[in-house]
């Protein structure tokens, strides 16, 4: 299998604080790739990193062959990454339609506009929005919005996804709906890298699990190894009935 | 065609038929005065139109836009004073001129946002103020003179006013189409998306750097040469009428009064504002009580309508959102 995205020793300091340091890591082509730990592990730092919305101090970032350490996020955009934020960012005053054929328009295919409704439609179909064309983004529920994010994002057709946290917030209904939707956009042949603290849902989807915790990789490997690393479950998990839950679970899978 | 695309919307036809009642009636009875006071209003449409290109679509407060307005005067009066050209050609380089000059101050200074940006506005005005006020062959603080002599060509001053005012009212006309063309097309797609989130914006591959500094300068082009125009209409240009700050805010306020971000507001505002400050500017109680006026105005929509009149429209009657942009 062939790696979609690369990263080279890639190491991110905020003044004092060590975000990232000499991470290493690759995104296969077709997998879905978990990424957890605890809160400040530096999960969504890496999500910015590959987006542009900050430079790494040192290392590499490899997309589809390409170097993209430092570009800018709207040339990232084109070269086919979109994601999805932990807090929404709908533009709020535009409809549901016009988000997502702003992102089909600038996206990887870079549509002129009539191509690029079609585009956004065939996104809100897949999400479940396609009644709300017309809604504006504000007035839409939180569930709404992060349908929205994900609808955007596929509308830029990219070849890699990347989810922040898109099932935080939901209900048991809207996750179970919204795990689907995302089995959904794996079997159509996008490659995802989702960051997700709803342990269950992430063991079930991921092919692989990458385990990060103060800036560093602790832990990479299948759903089932992962939740017996000794390491991720001292160091990570801490709690020992989330373990167990972590362990009840892979053995399922 | 994108264009031939628009022909086939109503919204295309509202302009049209705007454009030729304003050509037409004060042709018919031969009526100077109106002549005049329609002229004003292609001014201040001019003016606020493209502004609400930075304001309404982009997202941008703009304090300076009159900066724009008062280079194009001086390059076009400084070429036909200076170097005796033509008037057509005088406006179109003063327009190419200060849009240039846009691009690359727009380079520079839209990497600020918000209250920084609109501060740097207000310095370029002075900025440019200072250099016209220094700058010798613009004739210092005592500004450039006209003889008369140019009217000639046109057939004497009377002829000349119809022709200025016909060129007025289609800049007026350009103005309307290009904030209809750009709100219809890709480019205004991302510009409003801009507007609403620029972090989001460029992360759905937005290019907000070069799409800002595109709207900067292109919102400059009409305004420098409807400033070409007046100031050769008035055969006289000095630093404080060219670089006068309240006519900017005044631009500001029509697009806040009809409703940033629609094409049909803004011109609806600056036609309305413009009527009552020639009203207000004829009573002898106050000089320039208009402006009195703009500021409370001002400060009653952004308390209570912040939409504007066509937020109003549209709420009131929600099937004028497909027609009227």
């Amino acid at each position: 299998m062939t790696v979609l995205l690369q990263f080279e020793k890639v190491s991110k300091r905020f003044g004092g604080l060590q975000a990232l340091r000499d991470l290493s890591f690759g995104v296969r082509e077709g997998e879905i790739l978990g990424l957890i730990g605890p809160n400040g592990a530096g999960k969504t730092t890496l999500f910015n990193l590959i987006n542009g919305v900050f430079a790494p101090d040192t290392g590499r970032i490899v997309f589809a062959g390409i170097d993209i350490t430092g570009e800018k996020p709207y040339r990232i955009a084109r070269h086919g990454l979109a994601r999805t934020h932990q807090i929404v960012q709908p533009l709020t005053n535009m409809t549901v339609l016009e988000n997502c054929t702003v992102g089909a328009c600038f996206g990887r295919e870079n549509l002129p506009l009539s191509r690029a409704h079609e585009v956004a439609r065939a996104a809100m179909a897949v999400t479940g929005l396609q009644d709300r064309a017309a809604m504006l983004a504000m007035h839409l529920t939180i569930a709404g919005k992060k349908r929205l994010e994900l609808a955007r994002a596929l509308a830029a057709q990219p070849k890699l996804l990347l989810l922040d946290e898109v099932l935080a917030g939901l209900n048991p209904t809207e996750v179970e709906h919204m795990i689907g939707v995302i089995r959904r956009i794996r079997d159509s042949g996008l490659t995802i890298l989702m960051i997700e603290h709803l342990m269950q849902a992430i063991m079930n989807l991921s092919d692989r699990i990458v385990v990060l915790n103060f800036g560093q990789k602790l832990a990479e490997g299948r759903p089932a190894e992962v939740a017996q690393d000794a390491q991720v479950i001292e160091a990570y998990l801490g709690d020992p009935k989330l373990a167990a839950e972590l362990q009840g679970n892979a053995a399922h899978v | 065609m994108p264009l031939l695309r628009l022909m086939r919307r109503p919204f295309f036809w509202i302009i049209a038929v705007a454009i030729a009642v304003f050509a037409i009636s004060p042709v018919i009875g031969n009526d100077v005065e109106l002549r005049e006071s329609l002229l004003l209003d292609a001014l201040y449409i001019t003016l606020a139109s493209n502004l609400n290109l930075m304001l309404g679509y982009a997202g941008y407060i703009n304090f300076g836009s009159i900066v724009f307005f008062g280079l194009g005067g001086y390059v076009c009066v400084w070429l036909v004073n200076a170097y005796h050209w033509t008037l057509g050609p005088s406006l179109f380089v003063a327009g190419i001129c200060v849009s240039v000059l846009a691009l690359i101050f727009g380079l520079g200074i839209l990497r600020l946002r918000g209250a920084f940006f609109a501060l740097s506005t207000i310095g370029i005005v002075e900025a440019v103020q200072a250099f016209a006020e220094n700058f010798s062959p613009w004739g210092g603080s005592s500004g450039i003179y006209l003889s008369s002599e140019i009217f000639k060509p046109f057939g004497g001053p009377a002829h000349a006013l119809w022709v200025i005012y016909f060129i007025m009212v289609g800049v007026m006309g350009l103005s309307l189409y290009l904030s209809y063309f750009i709100k219809t097309s890709k480019f205004g797609l991302g510009l409003l998306a801009i507007g609403q989130n620029e972090d989001a914006a460029a992360i759905l591959g937005v290019p907000t750097p070069l799409y800002k500094a595109m709207v900067y300068s292109a919102s400059a082009f009409l305004p420098a040469i409807a400033g070409g125009l007046y100031f050769f209409k008035s055969a006289f240009i000095q630093p404080s009428d060219a670089f006068d700050l309240s006519l900017s805010t005044e631009a500001l306020v029509v697009a806040m009064l009809g409703g940033q971000g629609t094409v049909t507001g803004v011109a609806l505002g600056a036609y309305l504002y413009e009527e009552l400050r020639g009203y207000l500017l004829t009573t002898a109680t106050f000089s320039n009580f208009q402006l009195v006026i703009s500021g409370a105005l001002l400060l009653l929509i952004v308390l209570f309508f912040p939409s504007g009149l066509m937020g109003f429209i549209y709420s009131r009657f929600p099937r004028t959102q497909k027609v009227l942009e």
